[in-house]
């Protein structure tokens, strides 16, 4: 019996960024969904939704209000985090150009606007190992991951540069998976939570 | 593979949602405006306010300028075209700007017809002062729209009423009969297709920022409170006396809105605000709001 206590509640930080679809497609993939503004809310979800948005905003707004410790404490404490886009490079411990990682979670570098500017922006179709064959997945002046520690799993390419990947409880994906009408990898996250959770 | 696609187009501005976009003339304010946690600049020659004080026909900034501050920042970078004016917003699509902007803030190059926003690889931001006005020009291809606010006045009060108008009709046709759908396109000038798709969706089918106007963090939250997805703030930053300290502020209080106790915080010795211009002043050729058909 699916009682509300069995219910799995991710949340979606949403101090910039496209808090809101990350909030419907958690919500058609089953489970509650809260936005996340005050580090004091992470005690009570399963597992944490890093949007889309401009990842330079997203850190000047997470180093206010002490949440940056709350934030790894969350990674470490084993609870699930999906970081999109800007979320990748929130994740990321190695960004070039950068001598310091933001929240520094997953051992991955990665390269901000690698595909170019926003004329450069588009969609393709890919396969995301163990999660799709077709996923429509949207490039917004993305970032992808240019090389990747020895127990991250990739998840999927797109011309060669990667493009999702997965380490323990942390996935990133360099695309909008919260653009489309596609839940699938939204769902898989959820049941990275429920997981988590049960263990 | 495709670019230039609707979603691509309107999936960037979703990216920027409550964020602070801030006009800026060179590389200098571009780099304190990303410090500060701006999600994106405008590039201009000069901010609204001086466009209005200087007079004459306004136009596409000097190109050598957009690029300074395309190199000095990793955030989008916007520029301001003239109504109807295809060659100026084909020359910033071809510099590769992340976003244009079809202002009334410039003089109109055209008096009848808008861009065919449709046809660009790079996407378009609009003003609009009712769902009318917002509606054809997503039918043209924008994929982001804003208030029009009075341009350069310091005064919140135009981009307000336009805020509400629009959320309004919205309301109002979200709440209406699948009959009344297409009358009500006939009222407001607007596709048909449009109101439908509103009605589906619940709201509008593109982010719709604030802008023209926004001179305090306490103006930039109060549009954020009457829906506004983010806030454009154009003279009101480097116009202040210290506009770092004023450029973060407005940044904490779009994402906290709703926190009072921080906005009195962030509001403390911001130093003098843009002095501002009183909307009844202002000759009718003087409202920058009614360019735009």
């Amino acid at each position: 019996m699916a009682g509300k206590e069995m219910m799995i509640k991710i949340g979606v930080l949403g101090l910039q960024g496209a808090v809101r679809e990350h909030v419907h497609s958690i919500r058609e993939s089953g489970a509650e969904a809260i936005v996340v503004k005050d580090k004091d809310q992470l005690a009570e979800i399963d597992g944490l939704i890093l949007p889309g948005g401009e990842s330079t905003t997203m850190r000047k707004l997470i180093d206010k209000y002490n949440f940056m410790e709350s934030l790894k404490e969350f990674a470490r404490s084993g609870k699930p985090m999906f970081g999109t886009c800007a979320g990748l490079i929130l994740l990321a411990k190695n960004i070039i150009g950068y001598e310091h990682p933001h929240i520094g979670v997953m051992d991955v570098k990665v390269e901000r606007n690698s595909f170019g500017r926003q004329k450069d922006s588009f969609e393709a179709d890919i396969p995301i190992a163990g999660i799709a064959d077709d996923f429509q997945a949207v490039f917004i002046r993305a970032p992808h991951i240019v090389q990747a520690g020895e127990n991250v799993e990739i998840l999927a390419k797109h011309n060669e540069k990667i493009v999702a990947a997965r380490e323990g409880n942390i996935l990133g994906c360099s695309f909008h998976p919260e653009l489309t009408d596609d839940h699938r990898i939204t769902a898989y996250f959820v049941n990275m939570a429920k997981e988590a959770k049960g263990n | 593979m495709k670019t230039g696609t609707d979603r691509v187009k309107r999936g960037m501005a979703e990216m920027q949602k409550g964020g602070v976009i801030m006009d800026v003339v060179n590389a200098e304010q571009a780099k304190i405006a990303e410090e500060a946690g701006a999600v994106a600049v405008m590039a201009l020659e000069r901010v609204p306010s001086d466009i209005r004080a200087a007079g004459g026909v306004a136009r596409m900034a000097d190109p050598r300028i957009v690029e300074e501050v395309m190199n000095a920042v990793s955030i989008p970078v916007m520029a301001k075209a003239r109504i109807g004016h295809i060659v100026e917003a084909r020359v910033l699509e071809a510099m590769g700007v992340d976003y244009i902007d079809e202002s009334e803030v410039l003089t109109p190059a055209d008096e009848e017809y808008h861009l065919n926003k449709n046809e660009y690889t790079v996407p378009f931001v609009c003003g609009c002062r009712d769902l009318g006005e917002a509606a054809r020009r997503i039918g043209e291809g924008a994929a982001m729209l804003r208030t029009k606010g009075e341009p350069g006045t310091g005064n919140i009060v135009e981009a307000v009423r336009h805020i509400r108008k629009v959320n309004a009709q919205v309301r109002k046709v979200v709440g209406m009969h699948e009959d009344e759908l297409m009358t009500e396109a006939k009222l407001l000038g607007a596709p048909y297709e449009l109101l439908v798709e509103i009605k589906k969706l619940g709201r509008l089918p593109v982010v719709n920022f604030a802008a023209g106007g926004v001179a305090t963090p306490a103006d930039a939250a109060l549009m954020m409170q009457l829906g506004a997805d983010g806030v454009f703030v154009g003279s009101g930053i480097f116009k202040s006396e210290n506009p770092a300290k004023f450029a973060r502020a407005i940044v904490e209080a779009t994402t906290h809105f709703q926190d009072y106790h921080l906005i009195a915080e962030l509001s403390k010795e911001l130093g003098a605000p843009m002095k501002g211009i009183e909307i009844s002043t202002l000759a009718p050729e003087a409202r920058m709001q009614e360019r735009g058909w």
